[in-house]
């Protein structure tokens, strides 16, 4: 079946819109525009433009972070707004379309818009829009049964190598996604065929999970902080993770760097503006995102979720997304996803 | 466990427990009942209350939302042909017939019996081996599933009225031609998107019911107006609010409401198939068990065509508990959603969680017992107002069924152009039912053919694209097994009942 996604919570959202709108109206009357944001840099609303549907881990970002602004009292109103289709590019296009009144919204986006417009999924890229900070990271992270033979990154390249045939990765979504693209990364940099890897490929993680533990795969791949939940239930172990560094969050788990493969990946969460958002205005809201960090409100929405506080503002942003595309772009055109 | 059990049950009957299976099952009923809004919309409207519950209150809290809406989405497959929700999609099939020949009391009083049946089953089942079906849930692999979803495929014959069969057929493999649009996630290729963006994440499930039935269903009304205005008439103020059924019904249907029930409670139990398929495997089970004469009735108003899937859906959402909490693994979006909602309690499901949480683990399955009860005293008093919805002027109620089928399809993408799919869909399924092709038969091929994509891809990946797995595995094998024997059956059934008439024309003839 289809994914049949949820609706969220779309009377509430109806409600701040009004109220949103109600407070725009004010504003307009009573305040001579430009007044407002000349005197204080504070940012009054956000509006959030969530490319996919509710429970997804867009709208999870989106409305966590919405939550805390809210609550902490640095942003007065926040409004949401699902637009979801084309895997994202549905909400990138009416951005782009709808820039002119669009200032006040901010999209947020992770990895995949690097991944989708490398595979022209959608021909926009990000940059077309203005990139205006990563929050939070996941780092990804090769899992196992419990009972699996495989306890170092080595005994699975040892497979490998004997026959590719005999390792099957599985993983939440499809062939070319960031559950493929990882372990793939890390066969290329052992200097075999990443090509010639299996990758199984569900249609959620749980149904992948589900498929690792009834023993047609060998290894899942997915994100931390799933990896994390699923290893607390106490039937799998994370084999290694693509962190440069262990984390805080799991100390004893090893990263593959300690066991001789660079290699390094961050599946991050961000958020971007409208094009021809002025600089002055981006830099507004990524200070706001960046004074979330320390308050309360942030803090009970981060650990809820078992999200990281990774942290890149506009310029850094920037640069760190061409240096993700880089490293993505070489891989999938080794993949033979890219010409 | 009986500590456990007990810990539960203290859990479950303290007031405010009481209160929210109460408050889950109207309001699940309530959503359930609109077109369109299912029990995951309902689930995630009730998010922002359950942060403020105690762990277990609001767990079942969730419960009762989800199996209410369930257990309400069958009202409007009834009434309007409009289903609720997409595991209310059969009941629809002879749910509605019954209700356009003036028994929509008694369709929905059998509708909530059966799905009271299902639930009450299946709750006990969770009580009794919540734990040991764990190991069923995984023991299924994607061959398995493929397998599963071929012997689903054997329900077409259950669609086909006489001299209906090919054009069931065609419409399965039009249903099954649907289900490939969208990205391929084994190649991760795009397949007939014809470069829209929109069609990249496929076609939903819902919005070719939602499009194929209620929209088509009124549009249908409305092109037909002149011809069915007297027969209408009549049917109308006949007795429509009797929802008496006879002991000879209850005889009939009551096996088939077991049966089903069980069946309902193991497809659930998989995390890869769901109350949407286990509506359908129902449905085409019942088809196929029934003798010759009955078989005519389906699709024209059976009763245990209607009972079948009732109980299935209703025993496969209790069903899909096993995974969520003994495992951890979400089967359904629905579930997800409530994995979602016990980890940020702090509860991480998994084998441990009937050790580490006894109190949440038991007292949500003991509620389910409650839960029933209560929709079942909910619902029964409540169907001689709601079948008179009927009785609104045509009027009124067609632009409200429009409404109502649209806004539930746009809810769950806030994308335009699945309104214009919809139409696109209800226009095709208008020419088609004027030719008379079957609906049903496309929506079977479509929910079945995707899985069974899937899963066949996965098994050949595997296996290195032998096709050795349909042997190997012995649940495989035996799937297939039963397959092949209800393909053959009726055939084999034909062919000896034909020598015995010849025999007894034979022995006819020599008597004379």
């Amino acid at each position: 079946m289809k994914s049949t996604q949820n609706t969220p919570a779309f009377s509430s959202t109806r409600r701040t819109l009004l109220k949103m709108t109600a407070v725009a109206a004010c504003t307009g009357l009573f305040t001579i525009p430009g007044v407002a944001t000349a005197d204080d840099h504070k940012v009054d609303s956000i509006h959030f433009l969530i490319p996919g549907g509710a429970g997804g881990g867009w709208d999870g970002t989106a409305r966590g972070t919405g939550e805390a602004l809210k609550k902490s009292g640095l942003v007065e109103t926040v409004s949401f707004q699902n637009l979801s289709g084309g895997g994202g590019g549905k909400a990138i296009a009416h951005l782009i379309e709808t820039a002119k009144q669009q200032q006040g919204t901010l999209m947020v986006n992770s990895t995949p818009i690097v991944v989708r417009s490398l595979m022209g999924v959608f021909p926009q890229s990000f940059r077309d829009l203005t990139p205006v900070a990563a929050t939070i990271a996941d780092y990804a992270a090769l899992v196992v049964r419990n009972d699996s033979k495989y306890t170092h990154w080595d005994q699975i390249v040892e497979d490998f190598r004997s026959n590719p045939r005999k390792v099957k990765v599985a993983g939440g979504s499809s062939r070319g996604s960031l559950d493929h693209l990882v372990p793939a990364a890390a066969i290329k940099e052992e200097g075999l065929d990443p090509r010639a890897l299996r990758y199984i490929a569900y249609d959620a993680g749980g149904k992948a999970m589900a498929g690792l533990l009834s023993g047609e795969a060998d290894i899942l791949s997915t994100g931390l902080g799933e990896a994390l939940e699923m290893s607390k239930a106490g039937q799998v172990r994370i084999l290694a993770i693509t962190a440069p560094e262990r984390v805080k969050d799991a100390p004893d788990v090893p990263t593959l760097k300690e066991m001789g493969n660079n290699t390094v990946f961050a599946n991050w969460r961000g958020f971007f503006g409208a094009p021809g958002l002025s600089s002055e205005k981006a830099e507004q809201y990524a200070k706001v995102l960046s004074d979330m960090y320390n308050t309360e409100a942030w803090e009970t929405v981060r650990s809820r979720n078992g999200w990281v506080n990774v942290y890149k503002p506009t310029t850094e942003f920037t640069q760190f997304l061409e240096q993700q595309e880089a490293q993505v772009g070489s891989l999938m055109r080794e993949l033979g996803f890219l010409k | 466990m009986l500590d456990g059990i007990l810990t539960g049950l203290s859990t479950a009957i303290m007031p405010m427990n009481l209160l929210m299976v109460f408050v889950g099952c109207f309001v699940g009923t309530f959503i359930g009942m609109l077109p369109g809004l299912g029990p995951i919309s309902a689930i995630a409207l009730m998010i922002p209350i359950t942060y403020g519950l105690e762990p277990s209150t609001g767990i079942i809290l969730m419960a009762g939302v989800y199996y209410g809406a369930i257990f309400g989405g069958s009202t409007s497959s009834i009434l309007i042909n409009a289903p609720g929700c997409s595991s209310t999609v059969v009941t629809a099939f002879d749910g509605y017939p019954m209700a356009q020949k003036g028994q929509a009391g008694k369709a929905l009083a059998l509708a909530a019996y059966a799905s009271f049946t299902g639930g009450t089953l299946s709750a006990f089942f969770l009580l009794v081996a919540a734990p040991a079906l764990a190991s069923v849930s995984l023991s299924f692999q994607s061959s398995d599933y493929f397998a599963l979803m071929v012997l689903g495929l054997t329900a077409v014959a259950a669609f086909s009225g006489k001299g209906q069969v090919l054009k069931a057929m065609l419409m399965t493999v039009l249903g099954l031609m649907i289900s490939t649009v969208g990205t391929d996630r084994s190649s991760g290729v795009e397949r007939f998107t014809f470069g829209s963006i929109d069609l990249m994440d496929g076609i939903s499930f819902l919005l070719l019911a939602m499009a194929t039935f209620a929209l088509a269903e009124v549009v249908m009304a409305v092109l037909k107006r002149d011809h069915m205005k007297e027969e209408e008439n009549e049917t109308d103020t006949s007795n429509l609010g009797s929802m008496k059924v006879t002991r000879e019904e209850v005889k009939e249907v009551a096996p088939t409401a077991i049966r089903s029930s069980v069946l309902g409670f193991i497809v659930g139990v998989l995390p890869g198939a769901g109350a949407t398929i286990a509506a359908f495997l129902a449905y085409g089970m019942e088809r196929n068990l029934a003798s010759v004469k009955e078989k005519l009735k389906f699709g024209t108003g059976s009763l245990r065509g209607l009972v079948a899937p009732e109980a299935a859906n209703n025993a496969s959402s209790s069903g899909s508990f096993v995974p969520l909490l003994t495992l951890g693994i979400p089967g359904s979006g629905t579930t997800a959603i409530m994995l979602g909602a016990l980890i940020a309690y702090g509860i991480q499901p998994g084998p441990r969680m009937m050790v580490d949480n006894p109190d949440v683990f038991w007292s949500v399955i003991v509620s389910m017992y409650f839960g029933n009860i209560v929709l079942l005293i909910l619902n029964l008093p409540l169907i001689p107002y709601i079948s008179k919805l009927l009785m609104i002027p045509r009027t009124v109620l067609v632009p409200m069924i429009l409404f109502f089928a649209i806004t539930g399809v746009y809810l769950v993408s806030f994308n335009t152009f699945d309104i214009y799919m919809m139409v696109f869909f209800c226009i095709a399924a208008i020419g088609l039912r004027m030719l008379n092709f079957p609906m049903a038969p496309l929506l079977l091929g479509f929910v079945l053919g995707g899985l069974m994509e899937d899963n066949l891809r996965r098994a050949l990946l595997i296996s290195d694209g032998s096709l050795s797995f349909l042997w190997e595995r012995p649940i495989t094998a035996g799937i297939m097994a039963v397959t092949i024997i209800v393909l053959i059956a009726p055939i084999a059934q034909n062919f000896l009942q034909k020598q015995r008439s010849q025999k007894e024309a034979m022995t006819g003839s020599s008597r004379s």
